[in-house]
């Protein structure tokens, strides 16, 4: 396939994974709804309010950093995505995930977050300031689980090309990593509950704590790009766990269902639990996910 | 079952430049320049913010622009995005008075405003609605502005209570405003003391109304008017220490 093609193939991809991720959004502020006993917004209410915010006549910045955060974050968003393959054995679908390995997607992750830092800094609201030294001290303690994860099924398949470790994960289910390597999944499943920042690790946009966080000082159509980059990146996040540790997928309706049912653990999770304060989440991560990492590396050292 | 009398909403037709604020207390016959509102030395001639009640040093960082009224879409794009800004009003989460604790059942399961797209938000920058809870203090009337000129344009003000409308019980107190509607421009009255959540929620009910019907334009008033209303609100506000518009 030619370049300009894969391009094209990957803006539609990355099209599917907005809205795919978008509309889990709205599934899941219904889910909390349902369960704090109120009917909820509708599922389409995060489209809604991007359109409401990039409709604003006005905005205001607070200079470049402050302009540049929520573009250094949607170019994360997109970067993260770009080198992970979305269906496994389908050449329209695979974005550019030959180019890159899983390091360059961790990169991506990270990298998202520190430029929003930045920028977040130069609004010069003391909540954002707060906030982001929580996000990056949290961000670095589920790091080092995730990580250890990674580690360790790279070190199984001896192979950090995303597209080799869903390939070996073909064959019936007992094949997935969930099976063949638990322990990594559990510290990489811990270290989710910290990256989709639902309770307990709502730390950094901790409502009635230090309202919004980061994005304090963000109006406008810079919310509405930080808004749709956490449509992107949640995508992106969930194709890759789903395809590192639940076997991949071939079509879009068993995309769409592993990625809903990865999602679902850290809704329960967060629909159960109060929030952690800075110090225990950082010490948590620091704790049992850590060392169920450290035993899954050793074990495949062995 | 809700009364009617309890939905008593008035639409807020927007005050004619030719208004005297009632506390002026002077005499109509007198010359026009006599009156406070008319006084702009707070502009210079060619209309720039002098920020007076700054100090000198602090002048330089903060704008010196008036605001400007917005432009709006064509039709079809206006209608589409009115539609989009009456089904997702983010509150301005602030309780400027007594009223303000009508707001907080209105998140709760019993009311629930969030099914219809609303939500609270804790800072200006992101909210669209204003909700004025009650009566206005002048102490009040200073953050007030001050919020309400940091908000993002289209902009919408919701006055909650008699005292908001016309100073209810607070009518003669010496440091209480009595219209809000002279310093901002507010869209829908919901009156009451206090308006039950149900009231709140129809004054919502015809904000969203008026915004679908491109009738919700006080952004765009108060850019129009805007000496007018910046005069009155320097009238009230003596120790004016912020700039003249907060961008």
């Amino acid at each position: 396939m030619s370049l300009t093609l894969r391009l094209v193939w990957a803006f539609i991809s990355l099209g599917v994974v907005t809205v795919w991720g978008l509309t889990l959004t709205g599934i899941v502020a219904k889910i909390f709804a349902r369960v704090q006993g109120r009917l909820g917004p509708p599922v389409w209410q995060p489209f809604i309010d991007i359109i409401k915010n990039n409709a604003k006549r006005t905005a205001i910045t607070h200079g470049v950093m402050f302009f540049l955060g929520p573009v250094f974050r949607i170019a994360g968003g997109i970067g993260t995505y770009m080198f992970i393959p979305v269906l496994f054995g389908n050449i329209y679908f695979s974005n550019f995930s030959m180019s890159g390995d899983l390091l360059l997607v961790m990169y991506f992750i990270f990298f998202g977050q520190l430029g929003m830092a930045l920028g977040a800094g130069e609004g010069g609201h003391p909540y954002s300031a707060i906030a982001v030294a929580r996000g990056l001290a949290q961000m670095t303690a589920f790091e080092v689980p995730f990580a250890l994860s990674v580690i360790s099924i790279a070190i199984q398949y001896g192979s950090l090309n995303i597209i080799d470790i869903v390939a070996a994960q073909q064959g019936g289910f007992l094949t997935w990593t969930l099976f063949t390597n638990p322990l990594a999944v559990i510290a990489a499943m811990i270290a989710m509950l910290g990256m989709n920042m639902h309770n307990p690790f709502s730390l950094v946009i901790a409502p009635n704590e230090i309202p919004m966080g980061p994005p304090t000082e963000y109006q406008a159509n810079y919310l509405g790009l930080l808004a749709t980059n956490r449509g992107i990146f949640n995508g992106a996040k969930l194709v890759l766990f789903m395809n590192l540790f639940f076997g991949g997928a071939t079509n879009i309706p068993v995309l769409m269902a592993k990625t809903f049912g990865i999602y679902m653990f850290s809704v329960f999770v967060g629909a159960a639990f109060p929030r952690f304060r800075a110090e225990d989440s950082i010490r948590f991560f620091l704790k049992y996910p850590t060392l169920i990492g450290i035993v899954a590396v050793v074990i495949w050292t062995i | 079952m809700i009364e009617d009398k309890d939905l008593d909403i008035q639409e807020e037709t927007p005050p004619p430049e030719s208004v005297i604020p009632a506390e002026a207390g002077t005499d109509p016959t007198e010359p026009a320049s006599r009156y406070p509102f008319h006084n702009t030395e707070w502009r210079s001639e060619d209309c720039k913010l002098r920020n007076e009640g700054l100090p000198e040093e602090e002048r330089d960082w903060f704008a010196d622009a008036r605001p400007q009224p917005a432009r709006t879409s064509n039709q079809i794009m206006e209608k589409f995005f009115n539609w989009c800004r009456a089904h997702s009003l983010w509150i301005l989460a602030f309780g400027t008075g007594c009223g303000a604790i009508e707001l907080r059942p209105l998140v709760t399961s019993r009311y629930d405003i969030s099914r219809l797209g609303m939500q609270m938000r804790p800072t200006p920058r992101q909210a669209s609605v204003f909700v004025i809870g009650g009566y206005v203090s002048i102490k009040t009337l200073k953050r007030i502005v001050r919020s309400y000129e940091q908000m993002q344009g289209p902009k919408f003000v919701v006055a909650v209570c008699s005292c908001a409308i016309n100073g209810g019980m607070y009518w003669d107190s010496y440091n209480t405003i009595k219209r809000i509607d002279e310093y901002i421009p507010v869209d829908v009255y919901v009156t009451g003391c206090m308006p039950r959540p149900e009231a709140v929620m129809a004054g919502f009910t015809k904000l969203k109304e008026l915004i679908m019907a491109g009738k919700a334009e006080g952004q765009n008033l108060y850019a129009e008017k805007f000496d007018w209303y910046k005069a009155n609100q320097k009238q009230v506000i003596k120790d004016w220490n912020m700039p003249d518009y907060n961008w």
